[in-house]
């Protein structure tokens, strides 16, 4: 994929209104035209048309942009930013303009080796949890070089178990209505498991038979995101062989990333007949509770009421278009007084790998989200995205994150504790 | 050169690799562009004569540019040009609640300039369609209307002083924040509107009302575009005076419905966007007669906005408009013609019949009740041959507008797009008149060089 073989009425689709701009996170902290989405778009342009060659600079502007698609949501144009951006990306790592020696190996480690193989990557978390608890770590961390250090402290906790420890792969309630399929996610699946047990519980409550296969393969949105399509159509396929969306009446995501690039499979795999079958049936979780009227709980999740704030992951927001629904179900739980977040829906500077490719400016959206947060006066942070909980609480170890399925499972557990 | 505008403003300010001119070869005009040879960016009105006196030295032309949202290719480099751009210098120096005044930088934002006067229960009424980006400095270069202009006014009718940074790189500031004033010529009218072509803006003095304590935004769909036309005539000869009468025809409403999904009504010929404020009663009785005068004028139906949020929702609909009707095709040509509101059906009824005629798409909204459309031309620059009945349309709207007495613009400037009609509409006499007065102030013609008149 290149942006010169790309269909030219996709980058001419932009008429440079500059409406995107003021929701730009990289061109509000520069005001420079080239780090905003219609500068970026005038230069993928003129690589299309070989005004400018596809140089390092190019490939630099490429990799400071999030990727958060706040510019897609704010453009009246209905402009493909996503696209254009993936295949930037691509087109960049075909052709090594930016290519370094240890670049390449974290490349290869990563999404060659970890995020293709299920497996690997499940033996991989638990090393890194007997490295964390073992008291390696702390015994590592006082040896590493400072960059190095900064870098490792960002390697998110493993947790004790994954979710196929706890979730088994077929599971229903009495009078199971749907069936659905439940995606563990990778990042989720490792640090965050309890989620997608608190997700399957979810739906269990609401008259769900839940098939969550024990090995999933990851569904190759951080290929997609970092110029690697190829990879990324591998492990839709072996998705799609896994759970075929005929036998499903939705297949349920938990993961803001995710979600947002699951559902683009038959762009993604043009030839793939079940591809838009799929893409219809792919769902947000919490889209799928609005949609399926979920049950209010009859208690609390907490002894005393709590304050919450909810922040938008840029994929479930941008990339889904899902905002009103999480916040419906958070409304729906008693005991709980959800406040405004300002700026909820500006990025909170994880997006992937930012925080390790740019981490100036990510540290600079961090700190202007965590004050927004600290200015809500909330208890409890609701978000549903693995990486943005990661980057915040890095932060903010003191605040609780928690994903809204969590509180609603939580609640719904309280429930048969008083019965 | 380069090494002197750097010396003055740090490398950081001044750009001149290939790719960080680019984003500066065009602004938000279809089809017209150039690269300059540099953007610089300065951060007080010291800094930018300085700029002025260097590039004089070195004789190279100025284009002044704010957020790049021009729609007339105002900030579209000429060959040779560097690109000053204003955007670092964005304060909001002051608000002065007891003269009703606001001080700001020229790179102020127009939403963030009524925000500001919000919070003193004060009211910035210009409210171009692209304020959530366009600098204060850009909307008094080009005079811009917005949603309200009918009751409110345009952009200069809130300027009471501008600071300027003239072509031989002096400081002068025109105008003062008395109400009244008399001394000798107005200049300061004479920059406002001057499209960069007379001087570089460095600061603004604003007018500010007090905040309508109440409004009412109602949404009236009719069968015909016609019909839409009379009931504004109709509402005007009433003597009511809405403070915004928006249009939108169907091919904009499926537009503007397609982004926001908010539920507009997709099946009608043309809608109505009527909005009045002031005093709760007065408002209350401006409403009932507007919603009458609708009806009796064949419109279909008539809603009226649950609470502030749905009419703030509204008008950002209607806002959205232009860059809306881009989703249809690659590439989007607007005009921004104004009749005497007293022939808008008629112009209305041949802008749809001449884009039928020459088989082109066409979608029109615009500010109806100042007499102010924007006939959008939905097409391809690729296509020669399509472009040239693009062409083709447009000179048969501006003649026509020019028959009833209209103008080739009402609020988007002359630039590089409609500079070809200029002399059509002025005449001679007037004409040289405004080129006369160019070359006096700035002789070498150095800012914005070939715009409005070559
Ligand atoms: C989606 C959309 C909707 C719009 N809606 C409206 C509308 O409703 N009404 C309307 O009137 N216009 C509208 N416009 C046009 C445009 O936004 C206005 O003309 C606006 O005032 C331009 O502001 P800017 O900061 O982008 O100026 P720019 O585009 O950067 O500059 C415009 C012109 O002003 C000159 N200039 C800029 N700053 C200065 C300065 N400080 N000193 C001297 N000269 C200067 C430039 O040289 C150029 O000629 C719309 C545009 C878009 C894209
Ligand atoms: S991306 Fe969309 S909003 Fe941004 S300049 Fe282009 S058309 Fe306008
Ligand atoms: S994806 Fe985010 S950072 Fe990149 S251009 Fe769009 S808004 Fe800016």
């Amino acid at each position: 994929m290149s942006l010169k073989k790309l269909d030219f009425s996709i980058l001419q689709q932009c008429m440079h209104c500059g409406m995107c701009l003021p929701s730009c996170p990289t061109y509000d902290t520069t005001k420079r035209e080239r780090n905003s989405p219609r500068g970026r778009i005038a230069l993928m342009r003129a690589v299309a048309t070989d005004e400018i060659p596809l140089s390092q600079s190019f490939a630099d502007e490429m990799s400071f942009c999030l990727g958060c698609l706040a510019c897609q949501s704010a453009c009246p144009a209905a402009v493909d930013y996503a696209t254009l951006f993936e295949t930037s990306r691509a087109e960049i790592e075909a052709t090594g303009v930016s290519v370094s020696a240890p670049r390449r190996l974290l490349r290869f480690l990563t999404l060659d080796l970890l995020f293709t193989r299920p497996r690997f990557l499940r033996v991989v978390g638990k090393l890194l949890r007997f490295y964390q608890v073992s008291g390696a770590e702390n015994l590592v961390r006082k040896i590493l070089p400072k960059r190095l250090r900064e870098l490792e402290r960002q390697t998110p906790r493993m947790a004790a178990q994954f979710s196929n420890d706890l979730i088994d792969p077929v599971e229903s309630g009495d009078g199971s209505s749907k069936k659905v399929a439940l995606l563990t996610g990778c990042v989720q699946d490792l640090v965050f498991s309890q989620v997608n047990r608190d997700t399957a519980d979810v739906l269990l409550a609401n008259s769900c038979e839940v098939h969550t296969p024990s090995v999933q393969p990851c569904c190759g949105s951080i290929h997609s995101h970092n110029g690697e399509p190829g990879m990324a159509r591998e492990n839709a396929s072996r998705l799609l062989d896994l759970l075929p969306p005929q036998d499903f009446d939705a297949i349920i995501s938990n993961a803001g990333g995710c979600g947002s690039h699951l559902r683009h499979f038959s762009k993604l795999l043009p030839n793939e007949p079940r591809a838009a079958l799929w893409d219809a049936k792919v769902r947000d979780v919490h889209e799928f509770l609005a949609e399926i009227e979920v049950r209010s709980p009859d208690v609390a999740p907490f002894e005393e009421e709590k304050r919450v704030t909810y922040h938008d992951s840029c994929h479930l927001a941008h990339g889904q278009k899902v905002t009103l629904e999480p916040r419906q179900v958070i409304d729906l739980i008693p005991g709980i007084e959800r406040v405004d977040l300002s700026e909820s829906d500006w990025c909170c500077g994880s997006a992937g790998v930012y925080s390790l490719t740019q981490p100036e400016q990510s540290q600079l959206l961090l700190e202007r989200k965590l004050g927004h947060i600290r200015a809500t006066g909330a208890e409890i942070l609701l978000t549903a995205n693995p990486g943005c909980v990661l980057q915040i609480q890095n932060e903010m170890p003191e605040l609780k994150i928690m994903n809204p399925v969590s509180l609603l499972a939580q609640a719904y557990r309280n429930e048969s504790k008083k019965l | 050169m380069i090494d002197a505008l750097t010396a003055l403003l740090g490398a950081e300010n001044v750009l001149t690799a290939k790719e960080d001119l680019v984003p500066y070869s065009f602004d938000g005009t279809a089809t017209f562009r150039e690269l300059p040879v540099a953007v610089v960016f300065p951060r007080t009105t010291e800094e930018v004569a300085r700029c002025v006196k260097i590039c004089r030295e070195h004789q190279t032309p100025i284009i002044t540019r704010g957020s790049g949202t021009g729609l007339s290719g105002g900030t579209v480099p000429t060959p040779g040009a560097i690109v000053l751009c204003l955007v670092h210098m964005t304060k909001i120096v002051e608000i002065d609640p007891a003269n009703l005044t606001l001080r700001a930088e020229p790179g102020a934002i127009t939403a963030d300039i009524d925000a500001a006067a919000a919070e003193h229960g004060l009211f910035y009424p210009p409210d171009p369609g692209s304020m959530k980006i366009s600098t204060i400095g850009g909307n008094v270069a080009e005079n811009s209307g917005g949603l309200r202009g009918l009751k409110y006014g345009v952009t200069r009718d809130y300027v009471m002083a501008v600071t300027v940074v003239l072509p031989d790189g002096e400081v002068a500031t025109f105008g003062n924040a008395c109400v009244k004033d008399v001394a000798g010529y107005s200049m300061k009218d004479v920059f406002i509107g001057s499209e960069g072509t007379l001087g570089i803006i460095t600061e603004v003095l604003l007018k500010l009302l007090p905040r309508p304590e109440a409004r009412r935004t109602m949404l009236a769909t009719f069968s015909s575009m016609e019909a839409a036309a009379e009931t504004v005539s109709a509402i005007i000869a009433a003597r009511i005076i809405p403070c915004t009468l928006e249009f939108l025809d169907q091919m904009t409403i499926r537009c503007v419905e397609d982004y926001t999904k908010m539920g507009l009504p997709t099946d009608c010929a043309a809608l109505l966007l009527m909005e009045t404020d002031g005093h709760p009663a007065a408002v209350e009785d401006e409403a009932n007669r507007m919603a009458a005068i609708a009806r009796s004028h064949g419109a279909m139906e008539v809603m009226t906005a649950a609470d502030e949020a749905e009419s703030l929702k509204l008008a950002s609909a209607r806002r959205s408009a232009f860059a809306s009707l881009a989703r249809v095709r690659p590439t989007t040509i607007l005009e921004d013609v104004t009749v005497p509101r007293s022939h808008l059906a008629e112009m209305v009824t041949f802008i749809a019949e001449t884009a039928a005629k020459l088989e082109l798409t066409v979608g029109t909204f615009g500010h109806m009740g100042d007499g102010n459309l924007h006939p959008t031309f939905l097409t391809d620059e690729r296509d020669e041959e399509e472009m040239k009945r693009v062409h083709q349309a447009l000179d048969l709207i501006v003649s026509k507008t020019l028959s009833l007495g209209g103008t080739i613009t009402g609020e988007h400037g002359v630039g590089l797009a409609k500079k070809m009609w200029l002399r059509d509409q002025l005449g001679d006499a007037s004409l040289n008149l405004m080129k006369k007065f160019k070359e006096t102030i700035d002789p070498d013609c150095l800012l914005n060089p070939h715009k409005i008149f070559d």
